[in-house]
Order: structure tokens, then C-alpha cells, then sequence
């Protein structure tokens, strides 16, 4: 079961894709599973061969729990199920509690399952329900609640914002639009996220995970993007490599992205690979949005809403369309100076929009 | 193809859009994107099914002029007359 955002602790699998003996490659949808941020489909890693299911549909699993095995392409059929390594301690509890350690992976030495593994897994089980259990919305709440009040708890978030010229880029958008009919256009979003995309490879602390107590910086630059869903609650998925993206890219995904959100079909490396994210509230009118920073993630950006404002331009006053980029950052990884400057980097992209 | 006609195609691509929306409740002659919460993407897609259900194409200028039902009605029907 995938770890699908920081505080996921378990997940319920709706429904297997695939069959033992279905070749597998890597990307392909092997199973549906139900989470918090509703229907999730679950990649396949590697290319192989499907060789056993081990969870039945409509069982709740920790994360963690292993779903399937699947042999690598060209390995030799796995010999008759071998006896999972297991602390007697570690095989004692989980005969106490009903859980199953062949549908664990151990943490322990040479991934042994240990005592600790058996109880998060018993303590991640559906308690024997006597409430119905609280609809989509309300345990997408809950779940947004956690992971909220945990980056607050934990992470040490400054903020900074600056307001940015559109200009140039919404001047260089409009005549790239008239040319364009209404199915190719793009949007202002595309472009915002372009440039902070490429700001993010001149500042890749920011695009970084925290994990056990360090800041690891992140090869590839996966932009979240956070998606109001219609009944409540948002989802952050990625756009993966967003920044090797053409703008015309950018917006086939975000549109494809915002559709399979609302639609509950997103993927499950969707939700686990997000190295940053960006969240525009700029069409509910707002002019600032300071985010919380989504563990282990170190940084977010906000856009607001794109307004006219008298604007310096070579020593005389003009009316230019502005928006304000406000970036909320984890004073863990990075400071001010730096902060500043990733800013001024997405400014500066925007000001020359026909290198995005 | 009548203004009632043009009407009922364009509140049946409206739900398309935004399917939790009450479209019985949505006044013709106010805003489409305050009464039925549509972002940008949201009405570049109503641009978009307009475009594909009508023929009709509509240049980025004129998306002020189907901002509510009752303006794409009247731009519809206009478009379609020239």
C-alpha cells in the first residue's frame, strides 16, 4: 500500500487490474485503492511479471503492507512461498491480533519484520466499526487536518511575497492565443508555473523532501498543484518534470490533471512525488496566499488573483497587470536571502515569457 | 437552431462542467463563473464544449460577452446568423 501523503496510514483496496501471470510494465495501473483523497490508481515500479496477489478486495491495509509480488522480467518463478523473516516477539504479536506478517515489510535487519512493524500495522486496522464510517468529504477533512496541523507543529515556515509585473507575459499570451483556436490556448497558470518550475532548478533546496531530520534535495522538479475538488477538500498532485515541460505540455496536464481530481482517478506517484507545491487563488479574488507547507515538503508557492495597478515603468507611471507570488518556506532548509531570490527568479522568467 | 434551443444546449454543456451545480437556480443575466464557482479552467472548458457543440469559434476577446447564459445565447445566435 503506497504512502500517498505524509499522514496516510492505511488504505482500502477496491480492485485488482491485473491477474498472476499479466506481464507488467512500469507505470502500468495494477489496483484501485480507496484513501482519504478518494480513488487512487496504483503504478507498477518495475516491469515484470504479476505473480501473486496478496490483499482481497475490500480489505483495509496499512501502508506499507506489500499488495502483490511481482518478479522482475527475467527472473525465475519464485519457489514455493518462503517463511517471511520474522522476530518471535514480532510473530507472537501479530498471532495475538489477527495480522497476517507475510503482508508486511519488515524494518528490521535484512528487512525482518519486528514488533513494532505488527503493531502499526494492527494499530492502522478499521476498529471494529459500531459508527458509520464518516462520508469522502469528512475523512478527507480529517485527513487534511492531520497533515495541516502537523507541517504547523513541525515545520518552522516563514514567509515572503513580492508583486510581480504580467506585462510582458500576458501581452506575449494574448497574441499567442489569437493565433490559436480556443482548444490550444493557454492559460496564465501554465506560465506561472513554468517559471517557477525553472526558478526551482536555480534553487533546489527548495525542492527538496525532509526526511528523518535532513533536507534531501530532489532531482527532478515534480510541481503539486493544488486542485479545489467540488464537494470540498483539495488534492495536490504532481506534474511530473515540470519544468522540462513545454508551456503547451503544462497546460494538457493541468487540464488532464484537474479533470482526473474532480473525476477521483489520479495516480498513485500523482500524490507521492510532489517535491513542491504551488496553489493559485487568484479566480476566488484573493490577492496574497500565504500555503502551509505539505510534509515532507519544504516549500509552497501561492499565487492571487491578477489585478491592474499603477506600476513604474522607465520613470513614468502605467497601469500593468501584477500578482502577487508569496512563498511560504521551511526555515529548516533555507532562510531569506535565498528565499528572496527564488522569488526574484520566477519574476524575472516572466518578464521575458517567450523563453518559458 | 432556436434561442431556446441554443439555451438548453448550453445549460446541458454547463453541467457538464460544473455537475453539482443548480442550474435551475441560476439567474440568465448574472455571472456564470460567482454563481456556479467556475475557475479559469473551469470556463476555458465551457469555451471549449461551445466550441465543439456549435462549430462556432470564439476568439479570446470576446469571452467577456458569454460571461452569463443569457450573453452566450445572444452570441451563439449571432454567430450562427453570420
Amino acid at each position: 500500500m503506497p504512502v500517498l501523503g505524509s499522514d496516510m496510514e492505511a488504505g482500502t483496496l477496491v480492485a485488482w487490474r491485473k491477474r498472476p501471470g499479466d506481464p507488467v510494465r512500469r507505470g502500468d495501473i495494477i489496483a484501485e485503492v480507496e484513501t482519504e483523497k478518494g480513488l487512487i490508481e496504483v503504478e507498477v515500479f518495475d516491469n515484470g511479471v504479476v505473480e501473486k496477489l496478496l490483499v482481497e478486495p475490500g480489505t483495509k491495509v496499512p501502508v506499507g503492507t506489500v499488495l502483490a509480488l511481482i518478479r522482475e522480467e527475467g527472473a525465475p518463478a519464485r519457489p514455493a512461498a518462503a517463511r517471511p523473516r520474522a522476530t518471535p516477539a514480532a510473530r507472537r504479536l501479530a498471532a495475538e491480533r489477527g495480522v497476517d506478517v507475510a503482508t508486511l515489510v519488515g524494518t528490521g535487519p535484512e528487512g525482518a519484520i519486528t514488533r513494532e512493524d505488527v503493531e502499526r500495522a494492527g494499530a492502522a486496522r478499521p476498529p471494529r466499526a459500531v459508527e458509520p464510517a464518516p462520508d469522502q468529504a469528512a475523512r478527507m477533512r480529517q485527513a487534511i487536518a492531520a497533515a495541516m496541523a502537523r507541517s504547523k507543529r513541525e515545520v518552522p515556515h516563514f514567509y515572503l511575497s513580492t508583486t510581480i509585473d504580467l506585462g510582458p507575459a500576458l501581452a506575449w499570451l494574448a497574441r499567442t492565443n489569437e493565433s490559436r483556436p480556443v482548444t490550444a490556448r493557454l492559460l496564465p497558470g501554465a506560465l506561472l508555473l513554468k517559471a517557477t518550475a525553472l526558478a526551482l532548478r536555480e534553487h533546489p533546496e527548495l525542492n527538496a523532501h525532509w526526511v528523518e531530520g535532513r533536507p534531501v534535495p530532489r532531482a527532478a522538479v515534480h510541481v503539486g498543484m493544488a486542485i479545489a475538488l467540488r464537494d470540498g477538500g483539495l488534492v495536490a498532485p504532481a506534474i511530473h518534470d515540470t519544468e522540462r515541460r513545454t508551456l503547451d505540455e503544462l497546460m494538457g496536464a493541468l487540464r488532464d490533471l484537474v479533470a482526473r481530481a474532480r473525476a477521483g482517478t489520479l495516480r498513485s506517484s500523482e500524490l507521492s512525488d510532489p517535491t513542491i507545491t504551488v496553489t493559485s487563488l487568484g479566480d476566488q479574488g484573493v490577492e496574497t496566499v500565504f500555503g502551509v507547507i505539505y510534509p515532507p515538503q519544504v516549500a509552497i508557492v501561492g499565487f492571487g488573483r491578477i489585478v491592474k495597478r499603477p506600476w513604474v515603468v522607465e520613470g513614468g507611471v502605467a497601469v500593468r497587470p501584477v500578482v502577487t507570488a508569496a512563498l511560504s518556506a521551511d526555515h529548516r532548509v533555507t532562510d531569506g536571502h535565498r528565499a528572496a531570490r527564488f522569488l526574484a527568479a520566477i519574476d524575472r522568467y516572466l518578464q521575458e515569457p517567450e523563453g518559458l | 437552431m432556436t434561442g431556446t434551443e441554443i439555451r438548453a444546449t448550453v445549460l446541458r454543456l454547463l453541467g457538464d462542467v460544473a455537475p453539482e451545480a443548480d442550474l435551475a437556480a441560476l439567474r440568465p443575466d448574472a455571472p456564470l463563473r460567482e454563481q456556479l464557482d467556475l475557475d479559469s479552467m473551469d470556463f476555458l472548458n465551457l469555451m471549449i464544449a461551445i466550441h465543439e457543440a456549435f462549430g462556432v469559434e470564439i476568439p479570446e476577446a470576446d469571452y467577456p460577452r458569454l460571461a452569463t447564459l443569457d450573453g452566450c445565447v445572444e452570441y451563439l445566435a449571432g454567430a450562427r446568423r453570420a
